[in-house]
């Protein structure tokens, strides 16, 4: 078997890490268990993170440069805000169904727990790459015209604080459709909200 | 035996096209105008002790400096010939040509145009005797900075807009006593106060704005944004912009970043930086205040 790198390593522990945190919570889950589940010694692992809480502030910062880099694909693209909107809802709802570890560990670990986070992951600290994408969009979107000015947070709140608990239903198996049935109309309540 | 020779003057004309006159006064406020005027003949200037009158500038034959304050207009009359003729006559004849101020650089409030840019498009004077000396009014160390280089021969490196590097080669905002809020996004919320960042709301341009003004200081005590008084850009083609005291955002970020900075790059630090409360920062720098 050839020999991965160091870097490829880590993103195989994170996301091993990710889906077993998922799967039993992230208390539950002990560097041992991880290491178990990777068939690597605890001592190894140990080579790559330091500490449970340093495993869980990588966690969110891989996360956040995953999400971050998508929407600034989207960023890029020379479409409308409206259509934007779309195209990251629609995202962040398929990646919430392909890979539901990556988003609820934002919101049932990151966001819940916030004091495994409060050294070296203050206010925006670990999830800027992410952030930085969203401000970006909403500023654009409000210099073309097409979207309203407006504070920030009243923004932001209203898009992602909307599809994070439609991932939340979706996680407690509330929803009575598939995530992806939604995406048409709560895109469009979206724009709704924040056009000019 | 030593024998001192007296050095050499270098004649000087001083052209008043649409102006307020601001530059002048700024020029007399140099607190070392003599020595500079003991280097220069003044042929005229309307304020100065000068060898001709306003009238009788066709009997001049050639100047060495041609100093031009105020903006390019039609029908503005100094004596009995248009500015705009009196200017194309000495603009060839003079060694040199300083556009002294911004309306004499890009047009500014009162001018249809500058002498060598109509904001930041060359006119057929964009020569390369023209050194621009924006400001409004010009700080009075800039123009005698440039006056004496000139008087002592020695090359001024311009930019693309014929301003001296040496001068505006920085931002406003390098040398700003408030860089610390400013790194640490500490705002300021009001005018006059010593503490906070005046970039975040309240209009400051310091950080696109070309100019010394934060490391050689006005009146040698202080400075606009020293005082809690925004930047408001007068060194630059755009200047006067409208709303000078508050920021231009789009949802909460702003319009414009800082001179060269991208985007992203901007909102990734100012993100870290805003995500930590720095104690000293938030406090009175006096407590007595």
């Amino acid at each position: 078997m050839a020999r991965i790198s160091r870097e490829e390593r880590k993103r195989q522990i994170m996301d091993t890490a990710l889906i077993l945190f998922s799967r039993e919570g992230f208390f539950e889950v002990t560097m041992a268990d991880i290491a178990q589940e990777l068939g690597m010694s605890v001592g190894n692992l140990y080579n790559y993170f330091t500490s449970k809480e340093a495993l869980a502030k990588e966690l969110i910062l891989y996360i956040s440069k995953l999400l971050g880099e998508e929407i600034r694909k989207i960023n890029f693209k020379t479409i409308s805000a409206r259509e934007k909107i779309g195209e990251i809802v629609r995202f962040y709802f398929v990646t919430a169904k392909e890979r539901p570890e990556l988003i609820e560990y934002f919101l049932r670990i990151y966001l819940a727990n916030r004091e495994i986070f409060k050294n070296g992951c203050e206010g925006f600290l670990c999830v800027s790459p992410f952030v930085t994408e969203i401000m970006i969009f909403f500023e654009e979107g409000v210099r073309s015209g097409e979207l309203r000015d407006q504070d920030f947070f009243s923004a932001f709140g209203l898009f992602m604080g909307y599809l994070g608990g439609m991932v939340f239903l979706m996680g407690e198996g509330m929803l009575p459709n598939e995530i992806d049935y939604y995406i048409e109309d709560i895109s469009e309540n979206i724009y709704q909200a924040l056009k000019a | 035996m030593r024998t001192s020779t007296k050095p050499s003057k270098l004649s000087l004309l001083w052209l008043q096209g649409a102006t307020c006159n601001g530059n002048t006064h700024s020029f007399l406020n140099y607190p070392h105008l003599e020595a500079v005027l003991e280097r220069l003949e003044i042929l005229y200037h309307p304020l100065l002790p000068s060898r001709y009158r306003i009238g009788e500038l066709e009997e001049v034959e050639k100047c060495h400096i041609l100093v031009v304050e105020g903006g390019v207009r039609e029908g503005v009359k100094r004596g009995n010939r248009e500015f705009k003729e009196l200017l194309e006559l000495f603009i060839e004849k003079a060694q040199w040509v300083l556009c002294v101020g911004s309306c004499a650089v890009y047009g500014g409030l009162f001018g249809e145009r500058g002498v060598a840019l109509k904001g930041e498009e060359p006119t057929p004077f964009y020569l390369p005797k023209v050194i621009n000396i924006p400001g409004c009014p010009a700080h009075p160390d800039w123009i005698a900075t440039t006056l004496w280089a000139v008087v002592e021969g020695r090359e001024l490196i311009r930019d693309h807009l014929l301003r001296p590097k040496e001068i505006y080669g920085y931002t406003v905002h390098a040398g700003c006593p408030r860089n610390e809020y400013f790194e640490w996004k500490v705002d300021a919320r009001e005018f006059g106060k010593r503490e906070g960042c005046l970039f975040y709301e309240l209009g400051c341009q310091a950080p696109y704005t070309r100019g010394n003004c934060n490391q050689i200081l006005w009146n040698e005590v202080s400075s606009k944004t020293g005082v809690g008084m925004p930047c408001i850009g007068c060194t630059e083609p755009d200047f006067p912009q409208e709303n000078l005291f508050s920021t231009k955002t789009y949802m909460g970020i702003p319009a414009r970043f800082p001179l060269g900075v991208p985007k992203r790059a901007y909102l990734t630090m100012t993100g870290v930086a805003k995500s930590f409360k720095i104690e000293r920062l938030e406090r009175r720098l006096f407590e007595e205040d």
